[in-house]
């Protein structure tokens, strides 16, 4: 047996392992992308092999937790990618207004960036008290930063300027308060968002959307994951619902293909339309 | 692993990656301009770009000048021979089987994309049948990954350091010890011509 199967076995037994102990599913992750960062935490950990990082991740909880933040990639800011944003309000903001009421799911949200700057915008085209936002994640940690909405004070430079980017009309400083901690979100601003545990490779549907935005989330999934991550969000949406994916990321390689159109051509913004 | 000696010489070519930095755009433009349009094999390309650039300038600049098609990578787009693939700004690009996948995982050597990441991954996909090929840069990125290459059985090819805009990133390389060939430009172009004729076959 070569090396190369052998370590293949050992990711193999990791991840059944993980998930039947712990009930985390990273199965369907792209396998080069859990490869390298399972090889960083056995760096990380001292360790010299996968089997013996199963070991650990078994028999010391501590350590599973360390591997969900590794595996769980939870790189964010607040209107990351400006450009998605103003397309956002162009073309998907003028179809939100026409419900009474508006549901949007934010799915795989991490640490709340992109919830927020997604309240932000509804704010400011006057649509925020008649609408409320799902955020999910599969992580419980980033859950907990989420709701607190505290993020690094050196931060909001960029974030300020990614807002102004992004066609922001207002002081961008009126949306959160500075002291030692950190910068704080205005409490208002989570008024109407609900911060919930959602596992996208095993859970259902929990709602039906008028618009669900999952940026950079489906990119660490195989293609079998993927697909069934897409059947999830074609049952969640209403006809007409507004899929707003990762600036590369495509449904062009799903097979739902066919039952969107492009609303953006340069963003990843498509309409359900059957 | 498989070891070097078990490597047939002239074994056949599946995938070619490039990293490159600093002089990096000059550099690529410089071997693809002499590579066929048609060529049996694909070449998986990472440049550091800055961050948050939404930039199509290199496609574009590539396009002008090669025969050979040039497009941004994609999520999962399929790895397909007779093609350049770049790896888009602010995004690791990695091999995964027979397609590619990206990331936005953290920085590597202060990279993203970072040539290691997309040689590692190549390197475990591709084995014996993977051509690296570290270019023009000042930083290190490369390094690692080009070790991993010659691990898995893969040639690896780097830019004379006396010929490179910037001496650092194929001297990092050389500093491996796993490297087969140090080539000027014109030798890497020459070289790839030879080794891409073949129809690639996939991981």
């Amino acid at each position: 047996m070569t090396r190369e199967s052998l370590e293949d076995l050992e990711v193999n037994l990791l991840l059944e392992a993980v998930h039947g102990h712990y009930g985390y599913d990273f199965r369907q992750y792209v396998r080069a992308s859990i490869k390298r960062r399972l090889w960083r935490r056995a760096w990380l950990e001292g360790v010299e092999t996968i089997s013996a990082l199963q070991d650990r991740i078994l028999h010391e909880p501590t350590c599973m937790d360390r591997l969900v933040v590794d595996l769980a990639v939870n790189v964010t800011s607040m209107f990351r990618d400006p450009g998605f944003y103003r397309a956002f309000r162009d073309k998907v903001i003028p179809m939100l207004r026409t419900y009474p009421f508006i549901r949007i799911w934010n799915a795989g949200c991490s640490s709340g960036e992109e919830t927020y700057s997604l309240a932000i915008m509804l704010e400011e085209a006057g649509l925020y008290d008649r609408a409320r936002i799902y955020a999910t994640d599969i992580n419980d940690n980033v859950l907990h930063r989420a709701r607190e909405g505290l993020f690094p004070l050196d931060k909001m430079r960029d974030y300020t300027a990614n807002y102004l980017q992004a066609g922001g009309v207002r002081e961008f400083s009126s949306y959160y308060e500075a002291d030692s901690t950190g910068a704080r979100v205005r409490r208002s601003l989570g008024r109407n968002i609900v911060f919930a545990q959602h596992n996208l490779a095993s859970d259902r549907s929990f709602n039906e959307f008028h618009a669900i935005v999952c940026r950079n989330v489906l990119i660490y999934f195989d293609r079998n994951l993927q697909d069934r991550v897409h059947d999830l969000f074609f049952d969640s949406l209403v006809t007409f619902g507004a899929l707003a994916l990762g600036e590369k990321e495509s449904i062009r390689f799903t097979r739902h293909v066919a039952a969107y159109e492009e609303l953006d051509p340069g963003q990843r913004l498509y309409r359900k339309v059957v | 692993m498989v070891p070097a000696a078990q490597r047939a010489e002239g074994a056949p070519c599946d995938l070619v990656v490039v990293g490159c930095s600093w002089g990096g755009t000059r550099a690529l433009a410089t071997i693809l301009e002499q590579l066929p349009e048609d060529a049996g094999t694909p070449l998986a390309v990472v440049q550091h770009r800055g961050p948050g650039v939404t930039d199509i300038a290199l496609p574009q600049f590539l396009r002008r000048r090669c025969p050979i098609p040039v497009e941004e990578a994609e999520d999962k787009t399929p790895i397909e021979p007779g093609r350049v693939f770049l790896a888009p700004a602010d995004y690791h690009l990695l091999v995964d089987g027979s397609c590619f996948a990206l990331s936005t995982e953290e920085p590597v050597n202060h990279s993203r994309p970072s040539v290691d990441v997309l040689f590692e991954t190549a390197a475990d996909s591709y084995g014996p049948r993977l051509v690296a090929v570290v270019l023009t840069g000042a930083n290190q990125d490369g390094a690692a990954g080009l070790r991993k290459v010659k691990e898995a059985g893969g040639r690896t090819i780097v830019q004379d350091p006396d010929e490179a805009e910037r001496r650092a990133m194929p001297e990092a390389a050389l500093h491996t010890g796993a490297v087969d060939e140090v080539l000027s430009l014109a030798g890497i172009a020459a070289r790839l011509r030879s080794l891409i004729g073949r129809h690639g076959r996939g991981p």
